[in-house]
């Protein structure tokens, strides 16, 4: 464990000094403090924010994770020659990567709320509730851009892997539930629906987030099935646990690979 | 001593060591030659423990090392290519490689004065050149005084000066006792510096001995000139 908080230090103050790190934070700063000029009070603010986040968070932690790996892979060769367990370091990576990410768009989203007082118009929940959903993500999509960059040995294909990992969540998960709900519409399809919700971390963290801002009844029918479900306790009991499984099930397995890998 | 007993090791389809099997003196300098895709670097990686052979073993001073890391603390490792985490400054990977192995004074200072780095020692990374990347590494292999060198081409990128000051280290760090063992494809430093030739050649030890022996054996002038005999004898 003091492996892993070594690592942490040293990776965080490599990773937090990256410009792209400096970029990413003033890419949230600057679309939240653009929302509140141009779209009025904070809840669409956050609507906005919303949508921007489920998209570019997962696609930059898959793409810088899944580079950073690669090009750390001489330096983590010259980490395992020393006298360390290659579990904490490896947890010590994951957590350097995942943790200045999380940051960077905690502080670029957190600045304008801040300034623009969020928390007179009551809306302290919700912005914790994007935030929690941006940090969930962060460690999700980190975690799945280490496994592919231990499973890959080519860093082209590596960085192709974790393009299409992005598409398919973020575009065409959505586009087979579509499919399949148009396909079998003679059936009831709200129970199937609710359980292909929990495969995919995107569509679990839009759901979380638009039962806190109260838009479901706009969705028709199927808003209120996801908000009789995911509105119980139960419910949040389930998206909460899915979340947690999303965030331990690749890290798990990138774990797994990065003991048993050839350098 | 450091013994190597039938490793055999694949990558997919590619069968990379072949039962490669030869022990290391202690206070010895032994160097690893042969063409590219030889498994030189495999070989070295196999007795750190980045790769895991599929067969044979790997001890050092009677312990076998299959699976364990603990070892490694008497390992000082030079990789070929020297490349760090580009915004980290000088000093702070060298506090980095100290913080894990849980030492406060590691001797940095003398090398850092022997390889003239002190001008760079606040500099990020990203910043230095090719060859004060590569004294950096030196620097780093040979901190904590280990009783075992690993050294994987330690002074291909090296300008002439570095270079001998690194190689009169290497032949000190013998003196002290040290178990060194090296490649590189330069065989005039090999001649150089080395008590022991390993020549690997499609993954096979194909000489093992004293340079001078192989010399004399092959009938040529120089080392270089008899290694290249044996690979033309083995149909390269």
């Amino acid at each position: 464990m003091k492996t892993t908080l070594k690592i942490l230090k040293y990776e965080f103050h490599n990773v937090i000094r990256n410009r792209w790190m400096l970029a990413y934070a003033l890419f949230f700063l600057v679309i939240s403090e653009a929302l509140f000029q141009f779209g009025g009070d904070a809840s669409k603010v956050m609507l906005s924010l919303m949508n921007v986040t489920l998209l570019i968070i997962p696609l930059v932690s898959l793409v810088f994770g899944t580079m950073y790996a690669y090009n750390s892979r001489e330096f983590i060769e010259l980490l395992l020659s020393q006298p360390v367990d290659r579990k904490w370091l490896f947890v010590g990576m994951h957590a350097g990567l995942a943790l200045p990410l999380a940051l960077a768009f905690v502080i670029g989203v957190t600045m304008p709320f801040v300034i623009h007082g969020v928390g007179e118009a009551g809306n302290t929940p919700t912005v914790v509730a994007l935030i929690g959903a941006g940090i969930f993500l962060t460690l999700i999509f980190v975690a799945l851009a280490l496994l592919i960059a231990v499973v890959n040995e080519d860093k082209g294909r590596g960085f192709g892997v974790s393009i299409l990992l992005w598409l398919f969540f973020a575009v065409i998960y959505d586009g087979l539930i579509l499919l399949a709900t148009l396909t079998f519409r003679e059936y009831p399809m709200e129970q199937p629906v609710i359980v292909m919700t929990l495969f995919n971390p995107i569509d679990l963290a839009r759901i979380a987030l638009m039962l806190q801002f109260d838009i479901s009844a706009l969705m028709g029918y199927t808003g209120a099935v996801f908000e009789e479900f995911f509105g119980s306790v139960t419910g949040m009991v389930v998206s909460f646990g899915s979340l947690v499984v999303w965030t331990a099930f690749p890290f798990l397995l990138a774990l797994r690979r990065f003991i048993q890998k050839d350098f | 001593m450091i013994e190597i007993r039938n490793i055999d090791k694949r990558f997919g389809s590619l069968h990379v060591l072949k039962g490669v099997g030869f022990a290391i003196e202690r206070g010895s300098i032994t160097a690893v030659v042969g063409p590219n895709s030889s498994g030189k670097t495999t070989l070295i990686k196999c007795v750190l423990g980045l790769v895991r052979h599929d067969s044979g073993a790997v001890s050092i001073d009677g312990v076998c090392m299959n699976g364990t890391w603990q070892y490694r603390n008497d390992i000082g490792y030079m990789p070929q290519i020297a490349r760090f985490p580009e915004n980290l400054t000088v000093d702070e990977l060298i506090e980095m490689v100290k913080d894990l192995r849980n030492v406060k004074n590691a001797g940095e200072e003398e090398l850092i004065e022997l390889f003239r780095l002190g001008s760079e020692r606040k500099r990020p990374v990203r910043t230095l050149s090719g060859g004060t990347r590569q004294k950096v590494s030196a620097v780093l292999a040979l901190m904590f005084n280990p009783a075992i060198l690993i050294l994987d081409e330690p002074t291909a990128g090296l300008d002439p000066l570095a270079s001998s000051l690194m190689k009169d280290r290497i032949l000190n760090e013998r003196q002290k006792g040290k178990t060194i063992v090296l490649t590189s494809h330069n065989m005039h430093e090999v001649e150089e510096l080395s008590d022991k030739v390993v020549f690997l050649l499609d993954g096979k030890v194909l000489y093992d001995g004293k340079p001078h022996d192989l010399i004399s054996t092959t009938g040529e002038p120089t080392l270089e000139r008899g290694i290249a005999r044996l690979m033309e004898n083995n149909g390269k």
